[in-house]
């Protein structure tokens, strides 16, 4: 019983991870329909920044966290600017296939200058005992900063101008420009945002895993299987979708086989869009 | 004779009752107008009976065959065609492609048949060749053939999106509203053109906004109001219908 | 441009492609890059094969680099473990990957635009993996050989083999265009709500579409597998469908010369700049991002476009490029797709 505790624990904080990224892909895709593809690997650039920030440049792993995140707020504007907004207006294909370029470009900058998997150091090297499990601190701390994040995420959301603003987009994205909402501005802060969060969970696991320049590929995939899934434009549905994978993925790994555990998440897209084109929770069409 | 009957038809959008409960039948031969204040449900009328959307309740007949629910491609096999309010058309292939593509489902030469020119193929090819000239011809549109479909001027737009609507001998057309932000003189092109689908054995259905224009066009007028039919007969019946001319007509002149 | 300049223009390039190994043969250095060349022609079909789903249904697949390799294991399986004759197992690894494809664009294609793209990948990234872990498929780290006919065994034999298959494909990708169900296919990518109105079964031309574009990339796949000789799982790595996708847009998407252009173009630039190893992606990446942003026809879409702008002929919407040219009331329905 341990053991299968252990397991869901693990699967929780997997699906922290993929809770975070699919927010922000919720923000990008479900809101600003833009087929931003290249999401996770803004994720792997964030872990690199990490190792840069934190064991090139020496800074603790908590001040790290926050240049991260401010840091890759300000890529996320810059590739909005520079790839997506000229495609504003054309088919959403074209911003996948931009994204695509992207994707290129980022992991083969990586891979050219620095091909072998790096690792960073745990800030709280030690284990906790509890429920009968023995876990990793930073298995725990994944877990709440995801928590801390996705919560103040929707505070901003439901209590800032701002975030209204964001929301009103979501529902209605010519409404809300008629009213006065800056489509540019809030392209741009959507974009910070959902990067930044993509920062901070790159900066969360980075420590119980290796930094590859291929991190954010299958990441992304799932990412989208969740934003799919949950409804397009629901973050409700993402948050769902992500735990939910998450839990599912480890306990495969764990009774199954882990060989096969990609093949899981992608498996049950196909099956799900196959039967309900239109996702599990309310939201837009995917056909 | 009747060709197409519309028995209980209604149509929700979430709590918006789009049409509600519609009565009425077109008879062959002739040329029918739908008409109405903006909102009365024609639109979504002709998207119901062209298949774009599912009725929530009610029955569509045509020429006996139970169609109600039919995907519009199957629709549009059967018999009905249409045009579209925002001028639908292949914008960037030429007029003449945009006519193939009309008739493509009368045929039915596949990939293979294409790929090994099969005598099916070559035979098929040119009954969409003859088939093109006619309708060319019968639209007017022989100077344009060549040119892009988007790149050709408004009205003659408007004749394309018809000759494309009837190339593939349909039994009724649905035109929704052909004269659309066409200028005073082309209009009277335009009703000609009408006229000679209706004396060539189509049935024509039309959605308008002109009156004068409807009043000596249309054989049969059936007025919707908030989706409901309030009038449904020839035009000075329709004309003396005093909820029409409350709802509808205001100060029209008969 | 006028038929018999064009047709002119293509002899003068296939006299080339002819006299290309004849050329080459005669320094060592040649005759390696002959095989660059016999590559960048499978590449090419590929190319093509994907041309049929993207550019005349408008559907973008990211599973043809799955496709391919799904082709070359089938080829190699089928000649080497079972014992088929090598030239009877092309048309039957076609009719595989074909039938594969069929299989998968059933669910899939009731999805559009980036959700395909998704679903397509997701699908790659199966295969990926299956092939990986399934040893006895794959043959694990050794891979699987391929034992070709040994009058095959010269580098130029292969390269008129393949040049040969490629100007099969193109030969059957224009009649296809051409024809009365190409003109059905280039209704769905132009307008897919108004295809359905006059009559046009969207979903089933796009299936028909696909399945026959698989069918094309596996031949891509079985005579990849004749140049190589030794495959692995790697092959169907789904960077492939990303270099396909790539080959096909700068090359010019929707034009038959297009993909050729493309795919020969790059590959041969990827050979070339090889010293800078890794980096040669990133500009590819590069490459990709600038053309699809500011010349989405690719460099034959360009040109094309810059010519019928010249004849007065340009629209402002974006176009396949093979549009016909009518000539005359009294000529029948010769061509649908372009010379």
């Amino acid at each position: 019983m341990s053991f299968f505790l252990s397991q869901v624990i693990i699967g929780i904080q997997l699906g922290s991870q993929y809770v975070m990224v699919a927010l922000g892909l919720t923000l990008i895709f479900g809101i600003l329909d833009i087929s931003h593809f290249a999401h996770g690997h803004m994720y792997m650039i964030g872990a690199y920044l990490l190792y840069i920030v934190m064991v090139l440049g020496g800074f603790n792993y908590w001040l790290a966290l926050i240049i991260c995140m401010a840091g890759l707020a300000v890529a996320g504007v810059v590739v909005e600017r520079a790839v997506y907004r000229p495609l504003r207006g054309r088919p959403s294909i074209n911003s996948f296939i931009a994204a695509i370029g992207l994707i290129l470009v980022l992991e083969t900058l990586v891979r050219g200058i620095q091909p072998n998997p790096l690792s960073v150091p745990q800030p709280i090297d030690s284990t906790v005992h509890f429920l009968g499990t023995t876990m990793e601190v930073q298995r725990l701390i994944v877990i709440f900063g995801a928590i801390f994040f996705v919560i103040l995420l929707q505070l901003f959301i439901k209590r800032t101008r701002l975030g209204t603003a964001i929301e009103a987009m979501s529902q209605d994205r010519e409404g809300a420009s008629l009213v006065g909402i800056s489509v540019n501005r809030m392209s741009a802060l959507t974009f910070a945002l959902a990067t930044a969060l993509a920062a901070a969970a790159a900066v969360l696991m980075a420590p119980l895993a290796f930094i590859a320049p291929e991190m954010g590929s299958t990441l992304i995939l799932k990412a989208f299987v969740i934003v799919v899934i949950g409804g397009l434009g629901s973050m409700k549905g993402a948050i769902f979708g992500g735990y939910i994978l998450g839990i599912l993925e480890a306990l495969a790994i764990a009774y199954v086989s882990s060989a096969y555990k990609d093949v899981f998440a992608f498996g049950i897209l196909i099956v799900i869009l196959a039967i309900r084109p239109t996702g599990l929770f309310k939201g837009r069409e995917a056909t | 004779m009747t060709l197409l009957r519309i028995e209980g038809l209604t149509k929700r959008f979430g709590g918006l009752v789009a049409i509600n409960k519609l009565d009425f039948d077109i008879p062959a031969n002739s040329i029918t107008a739908i008409i109405g204040p903006n909102g009365a449900g024609k639109t979504t009328l002709f998207n119901v009976i062209g298949g774009a959307m599912r009725p929530d309740e009610g029955r569509i007949v045509l020429d006996g065959k139970d169609i109600t629910g039919w995907r519009a491609h199957n629709v549009a096999r059967e018999g009905i065609s249409r045009t579209f309010q925002t001028t639908a058309l292949f914008e960037e292939l030429p007029t003449w492609v945009n006519l193939v593509i009309g008739y493509r489902m009368r045929t039915r030469s596949g990939v293979l048949d294409g790929v090994f020119r099969t005598p099916r193929s070559v035979r098929e090819r040119k009954e969409t060749s003859q088939r093109v000239l006619e309708i060319l011809a019968f639209t007017g549109l022989a100077d344009y053939a060549d040119k892009p479909a988007g790149s050709i001027p408004q009205e003659a737009q408007k004749r394309l999106a018809i000759g494309v609507a009837l190339i593939g001998r349909p039994k009724l057309v649905l035109l929704d509203e052909p004269t659309g932000g066409v200028g005073l003189g082309e209009t009277d092109e335009i009703i000609t053109l009408i006229e000679k689908i209706r004396d060539s054995g189509v049935t024509v259905c039309v959605i308008e906004h002109k009156m004068r224009m409807i009043m000596h066009l249309a054989d049969h007028i059936v007025v919707l109001n908030f989706g409901v039919k309030i009038a449904d007969g020839n035009p000075q019946e329709v004309c003396e219908n005093p909820g029409v001319i409350e709802a509808y007509l205001g100060e029209y002149i008969a | 441009m006028k038929k018999y300049a064009r047709i002119g223009l293509y002899l003068l390039v296939l006299a080339a492609a002819i006299a290309l190994p004849l050329l080459l043969n005669m320094s060592r250095k040649g005759k390696y890059q002959i095989q660059i060349f016999t590559l960048a022609m499978v590449w090419a079909i590929a190319t093509l094969s994907l041309n049929l789903i993207l550019g005349y249904t408008g559907q973008a697949s990211l599973a043809h680099g799955a496709f391919m390799g799904i082709g070359a294991y089938s080829f190699a399986i089928m000649v080497e473990r079972i014992g088929i004759n090598f030239w009877l197992a092309l048309p039957l690894t076609c009719l595989v990957t074909a039938f594969i494809g069929l299989l998968i664009g059933l669910p899939s294609l009731r999805t559009k635009g980036p959700y395909f793209a998704i679903l397509t990948l997701c699908f790659n990234v199966i295969v990926v993996v299956v092939f990986f872990n399934w040893t006895w498929l794959s043959g694990g780290t050794a891979g699987q050989k391929l034992t070709i006919p040994s009058y095959l065994s010269q580098r130029w034999v292969r390269y008129y083999v393949v040049l040969f298959f490629l100007i099969l494909v193109l030969l059957i990708e224009r009649q296809i265009v051409k024809s009365l169900s190409g003109s059905s296919l280039i209704a769905v990518r132009s307008n897919e709500a108004l295809a359905e109105a006059v009559g046009i079964r969207s979903f089933r031309e796009k299936l028909i579409a696909f399945t026959a574009s698989c069918f094309l990339v596996g031949l891509a796949g079985a005579l990849f597998a004749m140049e190589s000789g030794n495959l692995n799982y790697n092959v169907t790595n789904y960077l492939y469908s990303f270099y396909i996708l790539i080959y096909l847009l700068i090359g010019g998407v929707a034009t038959l010369a297009g993909p050729v252009v493309g795919a020969v173009g790059l590959y041969w630039l990827l050979d070339r700049i090889e010293a800078l190893g890794e980096f040669r992606y990133l500009i590819f990446g590069l490459i990709l991002i600038v053309f699809i942003i500011y010349l989405p026809r690719g460099v034959v879409g360009g040109i094309k476009q810059l010519w019928e702008w010249a004849k007065g002929r340009w629209t402002r919407k974006e176009v396949p490029s093979d549009t016909p040219a009518y000539r005359g009331p009294d000529e029948e329905v010769r061509g649908i797709g372009s010379d």
